[in-house]
């Protein structure tokens, strides 16, 4: 149990996705306009990676490591995920079209996302079990979330500020970006046995 | 034969996976199948599809549904340009421009003959920095700085400073409303291009005080609301403010105006 919590508290903090891995920049900067938006995309980005996690466990342990074929797992991912995620984006505008409507826009956006992917193969490479590898793919996402909000708000006061003009536009949005992963590097030093 | 199976394996299995998901989706699309809004799909279909995210929303379907809800403007991707906007108007069934062309009008006529400064600004020559000390070098909380950021950034080159105040030029403005976006002091305001009554003050002191520092601050006396027959003027906190969906343009208004402000 204090396993699981430890490698939760490892994804959203020390290890995390977007502020030390790096991993899900595209969405981070394109869509952190709004808190309003940028938290639709946390929500989608938790809901699939959580699903996906558990997907491609699945996939890597019934399928391809009893064939022999754990060097194909990249492509074996990419095919799942991209399939999940259309199928439940069908799943939810036929069934739950609210929470179509809050999600659905921003699913098509995250079918091979690098973050997401990133998720599925990180699990394989920690040797996470089942349970772990669910956690670890929720609390990841919980971590992007939280980065994506966070960063929108700094957007949002970005607006009213008056940098040089050579920096105005998206030089500056990837100097703020920096900063905050800069900060968050602070983290990193945390050790847990 | 060890080699071709280690060449096959691989290639049966993944055929095999990705008939399935195929298959499963397939059904899938027609199991799960419900219907759009026509429209969002045609413009989805004209975007183009390269969900970059320039327009502020998720995605190209994103924004073409919030185009066909009439959330975002018909011109909203910055990628397509005119061309894209020029369809996107033709599902709409709308003029690319908007349907009431529309002018900027800075919203303020004190110069620096007839508005008080509080203090001599000497900083970067920009509306949004001297807005920060002070709210800007005229003593009127809501007065035009005059530093000519709404000009620096109007895509028309429709606004010059003139004495100290933003002035535009409604042939030449567009009614793009980036000037809106910019002015520190939010004194810009979109009006209907044939407009040709507007209030010259955003001032929203009492009139004994508007007077001290501005001779051409509104005052509140309401004459206009008075004389305007049909109702479209009121006078809110100290400011007249016209009603363009009343406003019949008789300009009666601006004739009894005693401060001038009001103009045609």
């Amino acid at each position: 149990m204090t396993d699981i919590f430890l490698i939760m508290f490892a994804a959203i903090l020390t290890e995390n996705f977007i502020f030390s891995r790096f991993y899900g920049i595209c969405p981070f900067l394109g869509v952190s306009d709004k808190p309003s938006t940028a938290l639709g995309m946390g929500m989608a980005v938790t809901f699939v990676m959580t699903l996906s996690s558990a997907a491609t466990y699945a996939v890597y342990y019934l399928l391809l490591e009893p064939l022999g074929l754990e060097y194909l797992k990249t492509i074996a991912f990419i095919l799942v995920i991209a399939s999940l995620v259309q199928f439940i984006e069908m799943f939810l505008k036929k069934y739950i079209p609210t929470l179509y409507s809050s999600l659905g826009i921003y699913l098509p956006l995250i079918t091979t996302n690098c973050a997401v992917l990133g998720a599925a193969l990180v699990n394989i490479q920690e040797q996470n079990s089942f349970v772990e590898s669910v956690a670890f793919g929720f609390a990841s996402a919980l971590g992007f979330t939280m980065a994506i909000v966070v960063f929108a708000g700094v957007r949002a006061k970005m607006q009213f500020s008056d940098p040089p003009k050579a920096f105005r536009g998206f030089p500056i949005l990837l100097i703020a970006a920096s900063l905050a992963a800069m900060a968050f590097s602070g983290f990193s030093g945390m050790k847990f046995s | 034969m060890e080699m071709l199976k280690e060449i096959l394996t691989p290639a049966i299995v993944f055929i095999l996976l990705g008939v399935l998901m195929g298959v499963l989706l397939a059904v899938a699309t027609k199991v799960f199948s419900v219907k759009v809004d026509e429209r969002a799909e045609a413009i989805g279909s004209v975007l183009p599809g390269a969900n970059c995210g320039g327009c502020g929303y998720a995605g190209c379907s994103a924004l073409a549904e919030a185009i066909a809800k009439g959330e975002a403007k018909v011109s909203a991707c910055t990628v397509g340009g005119a061309e894209v906007a020029a369809k996107v108007a033709e599902i709409m069934g709308v003029e690319a421009e908007s349907a009431v062309k529309m002018r900027a009008q800075v919203m303020c006529s004190g110069t620096h003959d007839n508005a008080l400064k509080k203090y001599v600004y000497e900083g970067a020559d920009d509306c949004a920095a001297a807005a920060r000390l002070g709210g800007g070098d005229k003593m009127c909380p809501v007065g035009c700085i005059g530093l000519g950021t709404c000009a620096a950034h109007c895509p028309f080159e429709a606004i010059v400073v003139d004495n100290g105040i933003a002035v535009v030029d409604p042939k030449k403005c567009a009614g793009c409303g980036v000037c809106v976006a910019h002015c520190p002091k939010g004194l810009i305001k979109l009006i209907p291009a044939e407009a040709n009554a507007w209030v010259g003050c955003s001032c929203y002191d009492a009139g004994r005080l508007t007077r001290t520092y501005c001779d051409v601050g509104c005052i509140g006396c309401k004459l206009c609301v008075k004389v305007c027959e049909a109702g479209a003027i009121t006078v809110d906190k100290h400011v007249a403010k016209i009603d363009y969906n009343k406003c019949t343009f008789c300009g009666k208004c601006a004739e009894k105006c005693p401060r001038k402000i009001i103009k045609l």
